[in-house]
């Protein structure tokens, strides 16, 4: 009775997870979102446990340093107005002639800020969670950066939070070039587990003169990620299948391993 | 066991699936997460009867999977195994002692990070896999071996806290009282 006992539990527990292997994406999506809200006060706790500290320092913070706080702020500001004025002189001019050539007009991006709300409790994968949904218009695949450089896409949507797959984990290949004359272009690909600040820039040219240090931005082929943000920088290359083509390790500009907060793109 | 010790296990589940996901401490000081459902599943497979052992790794599972990139249900069944393996085994251990708890923890933790991914690799899927997962695979059965104990003790110290104490006995024997004076 007791060993059958045990089969029966062992039958039951095998069946449940074949069921859930077997399961449509679409349902699994929804027992992910139903199981996944079950944590969200406690993601509601944590958020509010993350700020208490940086409320209390603004609090006893002096006047003197609130001030120059302020007085940096409106300088940065004014010079961030002047830039914005040029940029958009800039994008005026490209639009206008990407009407005399008769190609299509780009649209200008928003930005949404997005708090980093939880990361993946797995070693072998890299996401983080953050506080935008679909409720906030966010669709899969949407590019999410930092003021430093990409970081990831967005890869599941729920209407409270969504899920980023970040540079490094084999599920978010970006298309990327290298800032050198030739502007070589390559895949920027899974990276070794450990070290998140360095990826690999895979199926470079096999000629490709590639110096330490030369940028690497996204190349807008592929569809999902707009042309020219920064990515990171070249480290080293090396030749690869008796030189038919190069591979180099890239140092990522955004430091994946304190994200806080993020910017997703939304069209 | 009681209703208590299934709350406390699925309580500690619970807690320790999003502190995993919301600490990130240990993975920016020793590159890798620990798991601390392992060390959990010891403890019911050998304080708890099957169906909380098969409930714990379905919740378990479920719970993990759903704050992951796995696919949902991945971890399930390792999680069962493990604890199936230790329940039909747990006559022939010594629960009480932590050494036998610690090396349970490690097997445990060393076992099911394996079998996930396997189970992954089946799948077809693509996990993040190098000479660094063999760190990352050695600090998870590392932290699974050190928490193991200390989940022990902190059930016991939650079931001191929240259970009814045992009554204790009275020294007090009617039948030998003594009685003084005259009757």
């Amino acid at each position: 009775m007791f060993k059958q006992k045990n089969y029966l539990a062992l039958g039951a527990v095998t069946l449940v997870a074949l069921l859930m292997f077997s399961l449509p994406p679409r349902v699994t999506g929804r027992l992910k979102l139903a199981v996944g809200s079950l944590f969200l006060p406690l993601i509601g706790l944590a958020g509010t446990a993350q700020q208490l500290p940086v409320a209390t320092a603004d609090a006893v913070l002096s006047r003197r340093e609130l001030l120059q706080l302020t007085e940096n702020l409106r300088r940065e500001n004014d010079q961030l107005k002047v830039a914005a004025l040029q940029a958009d002189a800039t994008a005026r001019e490209n639009n206008e002639l990407r009407a005399a050539l008769g190609w299509q007009r780009r649209m200008p991006w928003r930005l949404k800020l997005a708090n980093v709300v939880l990361r993946d409790p797995a070693n072998w994968w890299r996401t983080v969670e953050v506080d935008l949904g679909s409720r906030d218009g966010v669709v899969e695949n949407l590019p999410v950066l930092t003021a430093d450089g990409l970081v990831g896409r967005v890869v599941s949507v729920w209407p409270t939070h969504s899920q980023v797959v970040l540079i490094g984990d084999p599920n978010c290949k970006v298309s990327a070039l290298v800032e050198n004359p030739a502007h070589d272009t390559g895949i920027i690909s899974a990276s070794g587990p450990l070290d998140n600040s360095l990826v690999e820039l895979t199926y470079l040219s096999g000629n490709a003169i590639l110096k330490s240090g030369q940028g690497v931005v996204t190349s807008g082929l592929g569809g999902v990620f707009p042309k020219g943000i920064p990515v990171g920088q070249v480290v080293d290359a090396r030749p690869v299948e008796f030189g038919l083509y190069s591979e180099a390790r890239v140092r990522l500009s955004a430091n994946l391993g304190a994200l806080e907060q993020v910017w997703v793109l939304v069209p | 066991m009681n209703v208590l010790n299934t709350i406390l296990i699925f309580a500690a589940a619970f807690l320790a699936v999003f502190g995993e996901a919301a600490l990130p401490g240990l993975r920016h000081l020793l590159g890798a997460q620990v798991d601390l459902l392992p060390a959990i599943m010891v403890y019911a497979a050998l304080n708890a009867n099957l169906t909380v052992v098969a409930a714990l790794a379905v919740f378990g599972g479920l719970a993990f999977d759903a704050l992951s990139a796995n696919p949902l249900g991945v971890t399930i069944l390792p999680l069962f195994v493990v604890g199936f393996v230790i329940f039909s085994q747990r006559e022939f251990i010594l629960r009480k002692v932590s050494f036998a708890q610690m090396v349970l923890g490690t097997v445990a933790s060393a076992v099911v990070p394996v079998l996930t991914v396997l189970l992954l690799l089946t799948g077809g899927k693509e996990p993040m896999l190098g000479w660094g997962s063999l760190w990352q695979w050695l600090v998870m059965t590392a932290g699974g071996a050190v928490a193991t104990p200390v989940i022990f003790a902190l059930f016991d110290w939650g079931h001191r806290a929240f259970g009814y104490q045992p009554r204790t006995e009275t020294s007090f024997r009617p039948d030998r009282e003594i009685l003084r004076g005259r009757n």
